[in-house]
């Protein structure tokens, strides 16, 4: 209990990634808060991975954040750029108002 | 070793409190804020834990870009006023259920996998880039990072180009009736489109056609 381990990092990892994915399911309203839980979940990868690097004391996990962390801010601007488009054509981001597609 | 400890708790229970707010909190603005809480508790999270330069990267990467890139956007499209009330809405909520369910199990299978994990005592004969405790974190990053993987960083480096160029097209808007700088017209156009030479006999001038 005192001694914090990989466990602890791991657990949190999970209880965030959790709430990402809670995030994406529960919400109808508002497609921005969507792309935040992805960056919620891509942010618990990168615990998982650099609580990995360090307690099995190697720099490989700490390489991979860095790439993921590049490839989530590509993807966040990306994600917004969509986004912005969308909202000039048809004035909503709500999520149950994007219904073009009849996914 | 307590005190550490007590840093860890302290963090990650901030950080939980903040991730639950992104997704539960009714305003948007305040969802980014609290994603920028959430980030600077884990950076802090990594700083601690040993792994300074990504704690340091991840402060300037996502406070500093990428929520600010959100907060920019929620701003631009007013969507501050639409609220996110997920747990009032009346014709949308037969999928809560589902959804909690679905979470639920993703989280114990995740809770399983974590508390089934052993070592195993030949993981540490896999190790690649054993962490070099006399440099810095930075300096051993920075050998590898520019020595092994120079194709995946350089690689990384176009993906942010191609984003960047993405999201320039994406949002590009051409209005018409709006006066503007052809470089390439101005480049293109020659001496025989703009200028004529003539010669003028004297006293009888010459006609000009406009």
């Amino acid at each position: 209990m005192f001694s914090i381990g990989l466990g602890h990092y791991l657990t949190l990892a999970a209880i965030i990634f959790t709430i990402g994915i809670v995030g994406i399911f529960l919400n109808r309203k508002n497609i921005i808060v969507i792309l935040m839980s992805i960056e919620l979940m891509l942010l618990a990868v990168n615990i998982n991975l650099v609580s990995f690097s360090i307690f099995i004391n190697d720099l490989s996990g700490q390489i991979f954040t860095l790439f993921i962390l590049t490839v989530a801010a590509a993807e966040a601007a990306i994600g917004l750029a969509i986004i912005v488009v969308y909202y000039r054509n048809s004035g909503t981001v709500r999520v149950e108002e994007i219904h073009e597609l009849k996914g | 070793m307590i005190v550490h400890t007590i840093i860890f708790y302290i963090f990650s229970f901030i950080a939980i409190f903040s991730a639950i707010m992104v997704v539960a909190s009714k305003n948007t603005v305040h969802s980014v804020f609290f994603l920028i809480l959430d980030f600077i508790s884990i950076s802090c999270l990594f700083i601690m834990i040993g792994a300074e330069f990504l704690g340091m990267i991840m402060l300037i990467v996502y406070v500093g870009a990428v929520a600010i890139l959100f907060l920019f956007v929620v701003m631009m499209l007013n969507v501050a006023q639409q609220k996110n009330e997920w747990f009032t809405s009346r014709d949308s909520s037969a999928h809560i259920p589902i959804g909690l369910l679905v979470s639920l199990i993703i989280f114990f299978e995740l809770i399983i996998v974590i508390g089934g994990w052993k070592y195993k005592p030949d993981l540490v004969d896999s190790i690649s880039i054993e962490i070099n405790s006399t440099i810095t974190n930075t300096q051993s990053l920075g050998n590898v990072i520019y020595t092994d993987y120079i194709h995946l960083f350089q690689l990384s480096g176009m993906i942010l180009l191609v984003a960047m160029i993405g999201a320039i097209v994406l949002t590009f808007r051409e209005r018409s009736g709006v006066r503007r700088q052809s470089y390439f017209k101005q480049i293109s156009r020659e001496k025989k489109d703009g200028v004529e030479l003539v010669e003028v006999e004297s006293n009888k001038g010459i006609k000009i056609d406009v």
